[in-house]
Order: C-alpha cells, then sequence, then structure tokens
C-alpha cells in the first residue's frame, strides 16, 4: 500500500536540499533553542525568526501551502496544551465570567504566554518540517550517528522508520478483515474486538522482531553497529551555519540587553 | 565432491514442546542445487534455521568439516547466507545499499571492498541502481531480489533460500527461477512450489514432521505420485 512518508519533497534539490544534513540537524536545534529562550514580550525577535524560517522554506523550494497545512496538523495538541494557561496565570484581569457555580478570570499575562507558546510551537514547528521535508530521512539519520548520538538511538529510529509502514499495513488489513465480517454489535462488544485487535498487532510486532533479528545475525550481526563513513562538509556548509549562527547569537545578545 | 553441509542426527523441539525436527540426516555436496520439500508445518524453515547456526540442538550441523559452534558462528555466517522468507524481515534498513552493505560490513571489509561487494551483489540480481530507495518503496518482486543480494553480497559459498517464490504473480516468478539458476554456487531451496523445483533443482528432501521421507532425484520424486499425496504436495486422489 502506498502512503503520504514522513520525509515528502526530501528528493528535490534545491540549496537546502543539498546541505549536509549535520549543518541541518544543528542548526535546527539552535534555531529552536533561540526560539524557545527568546521572552515573550520581544516580537521583533519572533518577527525575525518568522522571517529566517519563511526565507528558508521559499529557498527550500517545498510548496508553501504543503508546509502550513503540516504545520496545522500538530497545533490543535499544542492548543489543547496551552488554552488553560490564560485562566491560571496571575496577573491584571482582561475579562472575567461566570458560568454557574464557578468565577472564571482571564489575565493578560496569561494571554500572553498563550499566544508565545503557541507562536514558539509553530515556528519550531515550522524548522522541523523544512529539516524533514528537505533531508531524506536515511541522510538524517547517517546526520545524526555522525553527530555521535548513541547508535542505539538511530538504529531505533531507522527501525521506526523501516516498520512505520509495514505496521501501518497491518492494522489497515485487520480493520477490513473485521469491517467485512461486522454485522454491527454493542458498543462494548466493538470496544472488545479493538482490545483483540491491539493485543495481536503487538503479539505479531514482537515475533516480527525475533524474525528481523534473525535475519540480522544469520548476517553475522554480533551485537557491535558498525557503519561505513559517507558525508561532506562543503563550503556552502560552512557558510551557511556560520551565518545562520550569527543571526541567532545576535538575537540572543539583544534579548539579554532589554 | 566436496561436503558443504552434513547434518548428523538433528532433533529440535520448541520450547513449546512441539517436536520440529526428528533425526534428520542430510548431506550437502558442493555445486548441488537441493530442494527441501514438505507441506506446510513440515520443519523446513526450522531445519533452515541450522544450517547457519541461528537455532542450536543436541545434533551436529557440520560446515566444511567443522561442527558449527559459538566461536565460529561468525565464520559459518559467511559461509552459508539464508534468505528468510518474508523480505519485510531481511531488510530492515533505511536504504537498500545500507541492508546490502550490512553483511559485509559486520564481516569487517574495508569500505572499498563492501562498495565493490554491494555493486556486485546488486548486479548479479538486477537491481543495480536502487542503492538509495527505501525498502518499503519496492515492490515484492523487487524485495525478494534485495534480500538475496544482502546474502550474496557476503560471498556465501551456500546460498539457503526459504521459500523464493511465495507470493509472486507468474512473471516474477519465472524471472526470479531464472535469475537463481544463473547463479553459479552451491543452493539448499525449501519450497511446495513443486515447478520451481523441477526447474531449479537436482536433488529433492522430501520433509514431513520433522522427519526426512525421501532423498533422490527430483525427477524420480517428482514422478513418485503416492508419495507427494501422502505428504502433502499434491492433489489427493478423488474417488
Amino acid at each position: 500500500m502506498k502512503h503520504s512518508f514522513i520525509d515528502q519533497y526530501s528528493d528535490r534539490d534545491s540549496i537546502i536540499h543539498r546541505l549536509d544534513p549535520r549543518t541541518k540537524l544543528v542548526t535546527t536545534l539552535f534555531f529552536i533553542l533561540a526560539v524557545v529562550l527568546t521572552s515573550p514580550n520581544r516580537w521583533q525577535a519572533f518577527a525575525l525568526y518568522f522571517f529566517l524560517v519563511a526565507t528558508l522554506i521559499l529557498l527550500s523550494r517545498v510548496p508553501v501551502l504543503y508546509v502550513l497545512k503540516r504545520s496545522l496538523v500538530i497545533m490543535p495538541f499544542v492548543g489543547m496544551i496551552a488554552i488553560f494557561i490564560p485562566f491560571f496565570k496571575e496577573g491584571e484581569v482582561a475579562g472575567s465570567y461566570n458560568i454557574w457555580l464557578w468565577q472564571i478570570s482571564v489575565t493578560y499575562s496569561g494571554l500572553q504566554v498563550f499566544w508565545n507558546i503557541l507562536a514558539k510551537a509553530w515556528l519550531s514547528i515550522l524548522s522541523l518540517i523544512l529539516l524533514t521535508s528537505t533531508t531524506k530521512f536515511s541522510s538524517l539519520l547517517k546526520g545524526m550517528e555522525r553527530l555521535r548520538l548513541p547508535r542505539v538511538m538511530v538504529m531505533l529510529l531507522s527501525f521506526m522508520y523501516r516498520y512505520l509502514f509495514v505496521l501501518v499495513d497491518e492494522v489497515v488489513r485487520m480493520r477490513q478483515a473485521r469491517d467485512s465480517r461486522n454485522f454491527g454489535g454493542g458498543h462494548l462488544w466493538q470496544i472488545r474486538t479493538i482490545g483483540n485487535m491491539i493485543g495481536t498487532l503487538f503479539i505479531r510486532s514482537y515475533e516480527r522482531g525475533e524474525r528481523v533479528y534473525a535475519a540480522m545475525m544469520a548476517r553475522g550481526f554480533d551485537g557491535q553497529t558498525r557503519t561505513l563513513e559517507s558525508l561532506n562538509f562543503r563550503q556552502l556548509d560552512v557558510f551557511f551555519g556560520i551565518s545562520l549562527g550569527l543571526v541567532l547569537i545576535l538575537s540572543t545578545v539583544v534579548n539579554l540587553l532589554y | 565432491m566436496e561436503e558443504i553441509i552434513r547434518v548428523d542426527n538433528l532433533s529440535f523441539s520448541y520450547p513449546d514442546g512441539q517436536q520440529a525436527l526428528a533425526n534428520v540426516n542430510l548431506v550437502i555436496y558442493q555445486g548441488e542445487t537441493v530442494a527441501l520439500i514438505g507441506p506446510n508445518g513440515a520443519g523446513k524453515s526450522t531445519l533452515l534455521l541450522h544450517l547457519n547456526g541461528i537455532l542450536h540442538s543436541n545434533g551436529v550441523v557440520k560446515v566444511f568439516g567443522r561442527p558449527v559452534d559459538d566461536k565460529n558462528l561468525r565464520w559459518v555466517r559467511s559461509k552459508v547466507g539464508l534468505v528468510f522468507q518474508n523480505p519485510d524481515d531481511q531488510l530492515f534498513s533505511s536504504t537498500v545499499f545500507d541492508d546490502v552493505a550490512f553483511g559485509p560490513i559486520n564481516m569487517g571489509y574495508s569500505e572499498a571492498e563492501v562498495r565493490r561487494l554491494v555493486t556486485k551483489a546488486l548486479d548479479w540480481v538486477g537491481m543495480a541502481g536502487y542503492e538509495q530507495r527505501s525498502p518499503h518503496h519496492l515492490s515484492l518482486g523487487e524485495k525478494k531480489r534485495v534480500a538475496i543480494a544482502t546474502v550474496l553480497s557476503m560471498n556465501p559459498e551456500i546460498l539457503v533460500i526459504d521459500e523464493p517464490t511465495s507470493n509472486l504473480d507468474p512473471r516474477n516468478k519465472w524471472s526470479l527461477i531464472e535469475l537463481l539458476r544463473g547463479l553459479a554456487i552451491t543452493k539448499v531451496v525449501a519450497s511446495h512450489d513443486l515447478e520451481l523445483v523441477k526447474a531449479l533443482c537436482h536433488r529433492a528432501i522430501v520433509l514431513d514432521r520433522g522427519m526426512v521421507i525421501a532423498d533422490g532425484a527430483t525427477s524420480r520424486i517428482l514422478a513418485d505420485m503416492p508419495l507427494l499425496r501422502a505428504h502433502g504436495l499434491a492433489q489427493a486422489k478423488i474417488s
């Protein structure tokens, strides 16, 4: 079965695509750090960050609409977490409501924190989407490996990427098999069926894990992971890394001065 | 002829007590292509897993005259290349290159050598140019070919394949059979696809309920209808 993949558009070509994955990983990390550490009242800094990430997205020639759509998928989750903050933060009251027995008040500082969380999350997500849609997942893994991320974690990510869609296919097939035999039944019955399906999926994955491990052993795997090294830093990487780093440092320093 | 694999009195039971192999004896000689045929659950896969030391039992499996033990496992696995039935189990890396290179890297070859072996193996199976593709983007026929390449890249002396043609359509099946026929290497093929056996193998071993029932020339065994019927390999007589 065909799925839309995590690294859609990563096989296109642009300046951003050609950067070394390590450059992109490190700059993305620093970008997110800078965004998160900027104090909420400095909207100029956020404008700068947005300008930066927007420019890079345009440079990467990934369709803007695709990036926006993807970024919006994650926002509801952020919203769910952030929605309570305006009600609990103390400070000057912006509005107060009586709902039956409770009195609920919203504060200005709470609202500021609220929009700030949304903005920071959105900027971070944009940069991550830029990273994953300009870098093949396999090069991303190579980059992490070369950045000395523990091999076990890189392997976990690699297996996740490899088997995610195998499992999704399995779920789809199980659901089709269930639906083709399903003649209704009560709510409780359906929940039981779903429980059984989750259990079956767990056991199947466990057994698949054993078979994959046997296949690894059959090719001489002895618990040690070895790799070939083949990534190249180029001038472009140096230029990109240094210039983005400088902009972020500048913004952070200005932030401290205020 | 030189003996590549010798199995002496091999018995094996799974942890749940189910007996999978009972006193199996067989010898594979250099240059042979041997079919291991038998119905579902006959113990074919279990036997294959013993041939390169993934499973151990009381019996003795010898490769080039040396008993398989914990000390020579890596050597054994470089000699006996085992291809699993489901390529989704065999191909676990994020690119085809990484998967085919996995064995040679584990064998400790240099980078240049690994690259040469990967290129050669992919050439052999007709998958050159697929290095940077991700295995889950491939069709089943392509996955099967790459799975064979992941083992060929280790330069084994003998290729052991579990159900190479399962789930393939006739066109893919016959092109895979042609591919296997073209590989000048000793082969053991477990299957219940008798067309494959007839086209590829000189010798056939019938396995049922963990026991070797018959061992001989393919033409003789495939002509023995009562034998095939008795062991679930041919349609039962309609009376």
